[in-house]
């Protein structure tokens, strides 16, 4: 352990701590920006020189390990003096032109130069101009401004993993390009604008709306996929500006995947703002009232085995927990929170979360993917894996379809069958998972939402149990979700009664009404003969088939609890009201029951989340992850096969949000179809 | 004066045959295996007593370095890397060996190689040398058939390889961890030190990179004796050293001479004089474009090598005497030097990615006499924020002929400026 002395404070810090990091501890301020403490280093800013004794020049000190006896000065007149000089050469070529600047206001190279910079200029040559870049939809480039800190680079090559990005020419004229001119090919493209410290690289859809100091700051929950990843809402008035990530080691650690950073415009779009009620064959406008009464004349005197509820993948564990108790006081056995029905086992609870945790991918050392796109279902996800694939040391082997995931795998087999092989240990990298010391395997909905899908876990249990993934101090079975309300469904008890039916036998037709909380992304073709009541926040595929409607909030209009795929409960807080009639979604049930004359019994959201607290224990521990049971689970049976295909077929448009927003549509049109529609010839 | 047997390059001027038959003649190749059997804590011993100093500029000693090498391997393999990426201005010498003595090079390669427990040499030689690198890789062509090098080098029991790599045409590729990003495909920046590339070199690999004329000589320092090279020269500035005379002088050469040889005994009697006689001379760089120049006051008396020329606040460098005469326009002339380093700049860290075109277009303005006279002090105080901020000292070859210029030739500009303000007021 290195003991230095900054500034005349000893300080001892931990082998491997730079310098930087040392001053840091010792509380001494390093300006910096092309340090980045989850990229490599780079030292090419110069902003971050310090004084070293005996050291006849300034050091970087974010590139010098730190060592024992070493003696830092910090705010000597030599490393101001050095400081002030890497400004000005910063500021020479920059434009200067923060009144229109996005990155106004939250711009380290204004903060710095602040305290660095000059109040005026020495430079009266000609300033550099550099041609912007098209990156996309999503990243809007002002390359004048760049400071060429390559922060963005190191991010593509290190985390993304995809090597679009990169500097041509020498020089003055270095210039950050994709090279082609193409779209940096990348779910985590946005986080690029987060790390530019200058504003070369803003977001384009943000751009020109607002100032980050007229923004309220809401600090929430993504309920786009089932990650969980911790944002800030960014919101002005009734309108949300953009979406951030926020820090969690845990889970995003401070990325955030480009479908949660930029759906936000489909929050404005195909809303459901009133109440419906279909009269004459038509959706017609009602009071809540009305819509209510519609409900009521049609619920009365029905079996409740006539009645069910399916709740859709954004759905929030109050509405849920609200909807299960209204069914249960129905009567109705009918409930379920699979919409594609997977075969998801609700016997133990680790037979269905991600018990290795995001965080613990890191200590793996042997990974099996079986019937999961993980780069498109939980985009950071595969980001933790891939950083876990870069320590090395971590072999992965995929069944499934043969994708780009961004790390290296070894492509076992399309379906079932090579499962199958795997699991009886007839396959070589049985072997690799039995001498592994903590082996993981992550089974997607790809495997779950088949008719073998049953069997599919029983495969995947069996590989657990007999390969040694799972002991007293390790859970390396995964099931990886892409729905935000999955886990809380199953955790709540969505899933069918005693001889009730699963979502996919309610989509029938059989039943007389049905119950839907956000279910978009089923097949309504057989519904005619239901009648039903969509409760939800957007004109989707749900709502087009309903006979009432109950406009309900989105993610960002609501406090609510959602459960990650690790079984984390985390809450959501609400950054803006829900538009024109539509309210909290709980809320709404809490209304609708008192209608029917069936009252849940509880008047605040307080006495709800006891009531879930009570259904399920772990809702009272909000942002951990309780170590889930093992036990038995599973039904063996026969497998077919056809190959595992993964759900997500357009990670762009996977959720009601995305498919009303026209950023998602315009990646969509960029990423998703000119790889599956191009030709050689094409564009 | 060197006397002809204390020559190490006996076919610097290309007069004899440069093939494997011509070097054995010259006693190159003589057998190595002897100089092999030295053991490696002999050479490194005989280098450093030798005194052998770095050629390619910063004058670091050769066996020091070498000694910097693991002594056992954790598992990685040593490389030798010869940096022949030779593209300082005025600097011409180690084309020269690479064209008309390759097998000297090659055979340093054996024994430095040997000496650091380096599995293969890797010359990382610049792109433009055409002549050069056919003759090289013929002449490795050459070796390797004659059981030279390869397995069993030369009898020795040592397995050594040579590669050649052909740079593509950046002077910073000449900077030793901006050679290794290149040598491994990469663009040619310069790595952060530390770690050293002792440490962590080529392909992640213990590496030491040295220059041609460094490695070339080491054999015949060996053969020769520690005490011949180091009897040659002053003290702390030993032995033989390549002198490239280029500029206003009435024959421009290479000349092998003892360190520490008076410059002005070094142009009179090797290039003919300066052009138009001694008293025509206004300034010299001594040692390539990265050093100050030097005035001619000084130019009278001082002596070619590391130390005194560190003296006189300018640098033996390359040893590449760039003589200008008082036809010079020296505003110009660093001007152009200033360009140059504006162009080669790698674009990769700050001071000197904007402070040399900065410099360059303030002195485009000193040239035409469109300055003011404080900007005199505000390039000084530019080029002093360039000067040992940067990754390599790229940063610092541009400032230092700059500050060399106003610290001798002030007037000058001074005078430029004025006369240019009171041309427009006329």
């Amino acid at each position: 352990m290195p003991t230095l002395t900054v500034d005349g404070v000893e300080i001892t810090v931990e082998p491997g701590t730079t310098v930087l990091q040392a001053c840091e501890e010792a509380g001494a301020e390093i300006p910096r920006f092309c340090y980045h403490e989850r990229l490599s280093i780079a030292g090419n800013c110069r902003m971050c020189l310090v004084e070293m004794e005996k050291s006849p020049k300034l050091i970087a000190s974010c590139a010098m390990p730190a060592g024992d006896g070493m003696v830092i000065h910090t705010n000597s007149p030599k490393v101001k003096e050095g400081r002030e000089g890497a400004m000005e050469f910063l500021l020479i070529n920059h434009p200067l032109d923060c009144p229109i600047c996005d990155q106004g206001g939250e711009c380290d190279l204004q903060d710095q130069s602040m305290t660095y910079g000059s109040g005026t200029s020495r430079y009266h040559e000609l300033k550099r101009a550099v041609a912007e870049k098209n990156m996309g939809p999503l990243i809007k480039t002002t390359m004048t401004r760049c400071i060429h800190c390559t922060r963005c680079i190191r991010f593509a090559t290190e985390v993304a993993g995809v090597e679009d990005l990169g500097a041509i020419n020498r020089g003055e004229n270095m210039e950050i390009t994709t090279y082609l001119e193409q779209a940096l090919d990348s779910e985590l493209s946005g986080n690029i604008i987060d790390l530019c410290p200058v504003g070369a690289l803003t977001s384009k859809p943000y751009a020109f709306t607002a100032r980050p100091w007229e923004l309220s700051k809401t600090e929430s929950i993504d309920a786009l996929d089932a990650v969980g990843a911790n944002i800030r809402v960014d919101s002005r008035g009734q309108e949300v500006m953009r979406i951030l990530p926020r820090l969690n080691e845990d889970i995003n650690e401070e990325w955030l995947a480009d479908r949660s950073r930029f759906s936000y415009d489909g929050l404005k779009t195909q809303r459901l703002d009133t109440p419906y009620v279909r009269k004459d064959g038509k959706l017609q406008a009602a009071s809540w009232g009305d819509a209510f009464e519609a409900i009521a004349t049609k619920l009365d005197g029905l079996d409740g085995a006539k009645i069910g509820a399916i709740a859709g993948d954004l759905a929030c564990a109050e509405s849920m927990k609200a909807l299960k108790d209204l069914m249960d006081m129905l009567g109705s056995p009918n409930i379920d929170c699979r919409q594609d029905s997977a075969a998801l086992s609700t016997e133990t609870r680790g037979a269905y979360l991600f018990n290795t945790t995001i965080a613990g991918i890191e200590e793996a050392d042997a990974l099996l993917i079986v019937g999961s796109n993980p780069r498109h279902e939980a985009a950071l996800i595969n980001a933790r894996i891939r950083k876990r694939w870069k320590m090395g040391g971590f072999p992965i082997a995929l069944i499934g379809e043969q994708l780009d995931l961004n790390y290296k795998y070894d492509y076992l087999g399309a379906g079932p069958a090579t499962l199958k092989e795997v699991a009886d240990g007839k396959h070589s990298f049985a072997e690799t998972l039995k001498t592994a010391e903590r082996p993981m395997i992550i089974v997607g909905q790809g495997a779950l939402s088949r008719s073998d899908g049953a069997a599919i876990l029983a495969l995947a249990k069996k590989i657990a149990d007999s390969f040694g993934l799972v002991s007293d101090d390790w859970n390396g079975f995964n099931i990886l979700h892409t729905a935000a309300a999955r886990v809380g469904g199953l955790d709540l008890g969505l899933v069918p009664g005693e001889g009730g039916k699963s979502a996919k036998e309610m989509l029938d037709g059989s039943l007389d009404v049905l119950f839907m909380l956000g279910a978009d992304e089923i097949d309504t073709s057989r519904l005619e003969k239901s009648f039903v009541i969509y409760q939800g926040s957007h004109g989707d595929a749900g709502a087009s088939v309903a006979d009432v409607i109950l406009p309900g909030a989105a993610f960002t209009e609501k406090d609510a609890t959602w459960v990650n795929t690790e079984g984390r409960v985390q809450l959501g807080r609400r950054a803006i009201f829900p538009p024109g009639e539509a309210r909290e979604d709980w809320t709404i049930l809490r209304a609708l029951s008192e209608k029917l004359g069936k009252t849940l019994p509880y008047n605040t959201i307080s006495e709800l989340r006891q009531k879930m607290a009570e259904a399920a224990p772990h809702f009272a521990e909000i942002d951990q992850v309780t170590p889930a049971p093992w036990g038995a689970f599973g039904t063996e049976g026969a497998i077919e096969d056809t190959p595992f295909v993964s759900p997500v077929t357009d990670y762009y448009l996977t959720n009601p949000i995305s498919r009303a927003s026209r950023i998602m549509a315009e990646c969509s049109a960029t990423f998703s179809k000119v790889k599956s529609e191009g030709t050689g010839t094409n564009g | 004066m060197l006397k002809d047997q204390d020559r190490i390059f006996t076919n610097l001027y290309g007069i004899h045959d440069w093939k494997l038959a011509g070097a054995k003649s010259r006693g190159i190749w003589d057998n190595t295996k002897a100089l092999i059997e030295m053991g490696q804590d002999g050479i490194i011993d005989a280098m450093k007593e030798s005194g052998l100093r770095g050629r390619g500029g910063a004058g670091f000693p050769t066996g020091l370095k070498w000694s910097f090498m693991p002594k056992e391997s954790d598992g990685r393999p040593s490389y030798l890397v010869v940096n022949a990426d030779e593209s300082e201005p005025g600097t011409c010498k180690d084309r020269e060996i690479m064209r008309f003595d390759p097998h000297r090079l090659l055979e340093g390669c054996l024994v430095a190689g040997f000496a650091m427990r380096a599995v293969a040499a890797y010359i990382y030689i610049r792109g433009e040398f055409v002549q050069e690198a056919i003759n090289l890789e013929i002449a490795i062509q050459e070796a390797y058939a004659d059981g030279l090098i390869g397995k069993n080098a030369a009898n020795s029991g040592y397995d050594f390889d040579i590669y050649l790599h052909r740079g593509a045409g950046a002077y910073i590729c000449g900077e030793e961890t901006a050679l290794i990003e290149s040598l491994e495909g990469n663009k040619g920046q310069p790595r952060l030190k530390p770690p050293f590339p002792a440490n962590v070199g080529v392909w992640g690999c213990p590496s030491t990179v040295n220059n041609v004329e460094s490695i070339a000589v080491a054999p015949e320092i060996l053969r020769r004796g520690e005490g011949w090279f180091s009897g040659l020269g002053r003290p702390n500035n030993t032995g033989t050293k390549l002198f490239c005379i280029s500029g206003h002088v009435n024959k421009p050469c290479n000349v092998e001479e003892e360190m520490g040889i008076p410059l002005k005994e070094l142009i009179e009697k090797h290039a003919g004089g300066v052009r138009g006689g001694w008293d025509n001379l206004l300034a010299i760089i001594p040692g390539g474009s990265s050093v100050p120049l030097l005035p001619k006051s000084i130019c009278d008396d001082i002596l070619m090598d590391f130390d005194s020329l560190r003296d006189a606040q300018s640098g033996l460098g390359t040893a590449a005497v760039i003589v200008m005469d008082k036809s010079t326009d020296v505003i110009r002339a660093i001007e152009r030097l200033s360009h140059f380093y504006k162009h080669e700049s790698c674009g990769q860290c700050t001071p000197c990615r904007e402070g040399t075109g900065w410099m360059w277009r303030v002195m485009q303005r000193l040239v035409s006499g469109d300055a003011e006279i404080e900007e005199i002090d505000m390039l000084i105080n530019v080029s002093k924020r360039i000067e040992g901020h940067t990754i390599c000292a790229l940063g610092d070859a541009a400032a230092w002929p700059i500050q060399g210029l106003v610290r001798h030739f002030r007037p000058v500009i001074e005078e430029r400026i004025k006369s240019r303000k009171a041309a427009r007021a006329a």
